[in-house]
């Protein structure tokens, strides 16, 4: 329950911080922090408009989208409190159900008939197929040094003894930072502030989506963000009490909101055939991380 | 005894009227017969699967001896999934059939093979006497083929036939040779014999006992590098018999792998390994060339490689398990294998009968020729949507379930793993995940381009829904879809005791499914519950919401392009472009045609078909060797007389002369043994 209200209270700001990071490094005064949740407010009570080649599918899907990204922040903890939904093999549920809501938001892109729509579609498809292995190895890597396997209780068991486990929950969180990139189609996969729709990814597959739809897809998005931030949160946290966890927790979203930030400001995005290679990296660099396990757990001998 | 006989008898006597009926009459009588016989087994079967076992001993013949008939919890379990699938598949044919009603002899032909191969598949579940068991398998085999060939007026059809004839027989040949081998050490066919000769003799002879087997039965599932006849078959049969085939034919070669499993003891943990190897080379493999196809039964097809593949990752994982001792890795293993054969057995008859219906109203299985579909077939549509999703394995439809089993297996036996398995998991679970993201992308393709956007091909004729009735079946299987997602435990009640066999082999301790882990799937089918509820809240604040908001309808917007047209749209080849490209060495992609040149291009055109890279390796090279081979002595058939009376002296003469250098023949022999 509490991990739900600090992940929807981190959401709020998370957006803003990146924009306004990028305004400031890039000598602009920039917008308001909350300007976000306001662009999603003035979204939920515009009209909308809807191709006239759409089907069923483009109707539910932004609402099956986002409650697929809702659902998965039920099953994030915070510390020692347990989601709204938590058992043995959650994160499995997690990016299942995660799943799901991709693949609506693939064909609803598809149900469009634009090639602009499909073109993002294929690439969305392509990257998350290659993403999903690094969180599964990151995730077994953890299961195997703590013996758990739920969120929850992973979270909780992972105690940094050694140096070797910093530098594993460091690499972890860098895996996880960048599976959080490529989710939400940030820098160095998508460029969000394209002009140009050739290059874009997510932003290419909601072209059609207004109003209401619209909103619902930009929220999920924003929700996205914090609740990668809450997992990397949770790789440091262990047992520390609730009254120093919680306003840590809130420094590290910002800092995570202006890391990604300064990522965004300083660094050019990739050409689109290295994305591909850039995500298979990551895969490996989980795999290390699993050989890192392997070795603090005594299991080389 | 009064079972097999009525077991025999209604499937016989339909087949003698079928012949003498109008149409009518014989559509009737192949679904009674099947429904009749169905209903027998499946009363059968469920005595079995709640542990009683049904036994009995037909008198048999002087050469296959006493024929053990047992339908125990493993039988049972496959049983009630052939009855699925025969009367949904039935029902769905009777409809699906009736385009092709003036061809009277090829249908009474048509629905005799059907009560045919229904009964041969029921009696390979029950028989446990290899000869007996061969016969069965071989009725099976025939009948299928021909049902394989009912448009045998087209080239691919045949051609197609053939190809799964001589690779059943193939099959045959390697479970022919393990059961001689058994029978001529022990002198009897049953199947009890080869379990004691199995424990007479060393673990390597098992091994190799059981690799027979194994072969044998792959070809049949489909296994990697067995499959080439599968992308073929399928595609070939009316709709109906490739959902049946894909259904459940193939997890006959399943239920074969499991049954040995039963009666060879082996050490579990290398044949564990090798499954698991080989099922994860299928899955992967299936999956990435599932992607590429243009065909849409072609592509189902492919996707029965990839699941045959989660099926055997299952029982890989349950032999480790009963090699370490682990009485969860074990159980999950095969619990997951079982219900995910069930599961697929569901979705993929499901697509196949989607792929008939959309073959029945636009004569094509091209994707890139289809389109649009949902404005003209939207209970098609939803179907066909309900089934990608549950076997892209996404909550909460029932392919989750069978791969969270699996997932639970694995991550939960992680921490205590040694070295060399841990090693095996984390490739299977990175092997699972690949499975499930590129079904992602394959079902997203699919459903993608042939059901939604503007139509890519006119059609000469009307594009219209099936007939209510047809889709009926269709209905029943998509509940049973959510019903196994929203409610798992119902089914893994039933699959204990077949879990329990597999679990005593070693006997370890397992007499039910942990609360532990029943918990688990409570929380996984209340979470599903979340979702839908959330949805559906979502959907009706959206509705209120909207009702006070003004609605638009205009053109897709198309970044300013204003003279849009549907060949604009992105093709089924464009939407994995990137992806074929990206791997292109594991593929093997003919490309013709004139490309694109110049400033002002000139009309060019592009044809690529995928080609199956292990197939041209082990199937066609050797083939084509072996042929270029033989071809060396076409100069001996050389179609002229004198010569062909030549070799027939030469024959005789070499015949009569035998005596004379017998004793030299003895000293070859010698020198022979000597080596």
């Amino acid at each position: 329950m509490l991990s739900l209200l600090l992940i929807i209270l981190a959401a709020t700001f998370f957006t803003g911080i990146i924009i306004r990071t990028k305004s400031i490094a890039s000598g602009r005064k920039g917008p308001g922090v909350f300007q976000p949740i306001k662009d999603v407010v003035r979204l939920f009570k515009k009209g909308s408009v809807f191709s006239e080649t759409t089907s069923f599918v483009f109707q539910i899907a932004p609402t099956i989208y986002f409650a697929s990204v809702f659902v998965a922040m039920l099953v994030i903890p915070f510390g020692q409190s347990k989601g709204l939904i938590s058992f043995n093999g959650d994160f499995i549920f997690f990016a299942y159900i995660l799943g799901i809501g991709k693949f609506f938001s693939i064909i609803s892109a598809m149900d469009t008939g634009s090639s602009f729509e499909g073109m993002g579609a294929s690439r969305e498809a392509l990257y998350s197929m290659f993403a999903e292995p690094a969180f599964f190895i990151l995730m077994g890597s953890l299961a195997l040094l703590t013996g758990y396997t739920s969120f929850q209780e992973i979270f909780s068991a992972l105690h940094l003894g050694s140096s070797i486990s910093y530098a594993l929950a460091v690499m972890a969180a860098f895996v996880f930072l960048m599976i959080a990139m490529i989710e939400n189609s940030r820098m160095p996969l998508d460029d969000p502030k394209t002009h140009l729709e050739l290059t874009m990814v997510h932003e290419v597959m909601i072209l059609d989506n207004s109003g209401f739809d619209l909103g619902l897809i930009l929220t999920a998005g924003y929700l996205k963000f914090a609740i990668y931030g809450a997992i990397i949160f949770n790789l440091f946290s262990g047992t520390i009490a609730y009254e120093y966890a919680i306003p840590l927790f809130f420094v590290m979203q910002l800092f995570l909101a202006f890391v990604v930030g300064m990522i965004e400001s300083f660094m050019a995005r990739f050409r689109m055939n290295h994305n591909a290679q850039f995500i298979v990296v990551l895969s490996s660099v989980s795999l290390l991380i699993f050989f890192g396990a392997l070795l603090v757990s005594g299991k080389f001998i | 005894m009064n079972i097999v006989w009525s077991f025999i008898l209604i499937p016989f006597i339909a087949i003698c009227i079928i012949p003498f009926l109008k149409i009518k009459g014989k559509a009737i009588v192949v679904y009674t017969a099947v429904s009749a016989v169905a209903i027998l087994t499946s009363y059968v079967a469920f005595n079995a699967l709640s542990g009683q076992n049904f036994e009995l001993i037909l008198q048999g013949s002087y050469i296959t001896g006493p024929i053990r008939l047992q339908i125990d919890a493993l039988s049972g379990w496959f049983l009630l999934m052939i009855n699925f699938a025969f009367l949904t598949g039935g029902f769905y044919g009777l409809f699906y059939m009736n385009a092709y009603k003036n061809q009277l002899k090829n249908l009474s032909l048509h629905g005799i093979l059907f009560v045919l191969l229904y009964t041969a598949l029921v009696s390979i579940c029950a028989i446990q006497n290899s000869m007996a068991f061969l016969v069965a398998w071989e009725i099976m085999a025939l009948s299928a083929f021909l049902s394989i060939l009912f448009e045998h007026e087209k080239t691919a059809t045949i051609k197609a036939g053939i190809n799964y004839l001589i690779q059943s027989h193939v099959s045959i040949l390697f479970l022919m040779i393990g059961f001689i081998w058994v029978a001529s050490k022990t002198g009897s066919y049953d199947f009890a014999s080869i379990h004691a000769y199995s424990l007479a003799n060393t673990e390597g002879i098992s091994l190799m006992l059981y690799l027979f087997f194994f072969i044998g039965f792959a070809i049949k599932a489909g296994f990697v590098p067995f499959h080439t006849w599968l992308p073929y078959a399928h595609p070939a049969a009316p709709a109906h018999i490739s959902g049946i085939m894909s259904g459940v034919l193939i997890k006959i070669g399943i239920l074969g792998i499991l049954r040995m499993l039963l009666l060879i003891n082996l050490d579990y943990t290398i044949i564990g390994s090798i499954i698991l190897a080989t099922s994860l080379f299928s899955g992967v493999y299936g999956v990435m060339l599932a992607i590429l196809q243009h065909n849409l039964k072609k592509l189902l097809a492919y996707h029965s490689i990839e699941n045959i593949g989660i099926i055997g990752i299952g029982i890989g994982l349950g032999c480790i398990g009963l090699g370490t001792n682990n009485v969860i890795l074990s159980s999950l293993g095969f619990a997951g294998a079982l219900l995910h054969t069930l599961n697929h057995s569901l979705y993929k008859s499901l697509l196949f009968f989607t792929a008939g219906n959309i073959y029945q109203a636009t004569h094509t299985l091209d994707i890139e020729k289809l389109g649009g579909l949902v404005k003209k077939m939207p209970q098609t549509t939803i179907l066909f949507l309900i089934a990608s999703l549950a076997i892209c394995g996404l909550p909460p439809f029932n392919g989750f379930i069978s791969e969270f089993i699996l997932y639970t297996s694995l991550f939960s036996s992680i921490h205590n793993a040694l070295i060399t398995y841990l090693i095996e998991f984390i490739f299977t679970i990175t092997g699972l995940v690949l499975i499930g993201g590129l079904a992602m992308m394959c079902f997203t393709k699919a459903f993608g381009v042939v059901f939604l956007g503007n139509e890519r091909h006119i059609f000469n004729h009307e594009v219209k829904e099936v007939s209510g009735f047809q889709l009926l079946p269709l209905y029943f299987i998509a509940t049973l879809i959510v019903i196994i997602g929203l409610f798992p435990k119902l089914f893994l009640n039933l699959l204990i005791q077949p879990v329990q066999l597999f679990t005593n082999l070693h006997q370890l301790p397992f007499v039910g499914f942990g609360g532990n882990f029943i918990e688990t799937l409570l929380s996984v089918s209340n979470a599903s519950w979340i979702a839908i509820l959330l949805v559906l809240g979502i959907l009706g604040i959206r509705k209120l919401v909207m009702r006070k908001q003004s609605v638009t309808v205009l053109p897709t917007w198309n970044c300013g392009y204003i003279a849009p047209n549907a060949k604009i749209q992105y093709t089924a080849s464009s939407f994995i472009s990137t992806y074929s490209q990206l791997l292109t060495s594991f593929f093997l992609i003919t490309k013709k045609g004139k490309p694109v040149t110049g400033i002002f291009p000139a009309a060019a055109h592009l044809e690529t078909h995928p080609y199956d890279k292990l197939e041209k390796w082990l199937i066609d090279y050797p083939i084509t060797n072996f042929k270029s081979f033989l071809g060396r002595f076409l100069f001996i058939q050389n179609g002229k007389l004198q010569f062909y009376i030549l070799y027939g002296i030469v024959f005789i003469v070499s015949i009569i002369s035998i005596p004379i250098i017998y004793n030299y023949i003895i000293v070859f022999i010698e020198f022979i043994k000597k080596l």
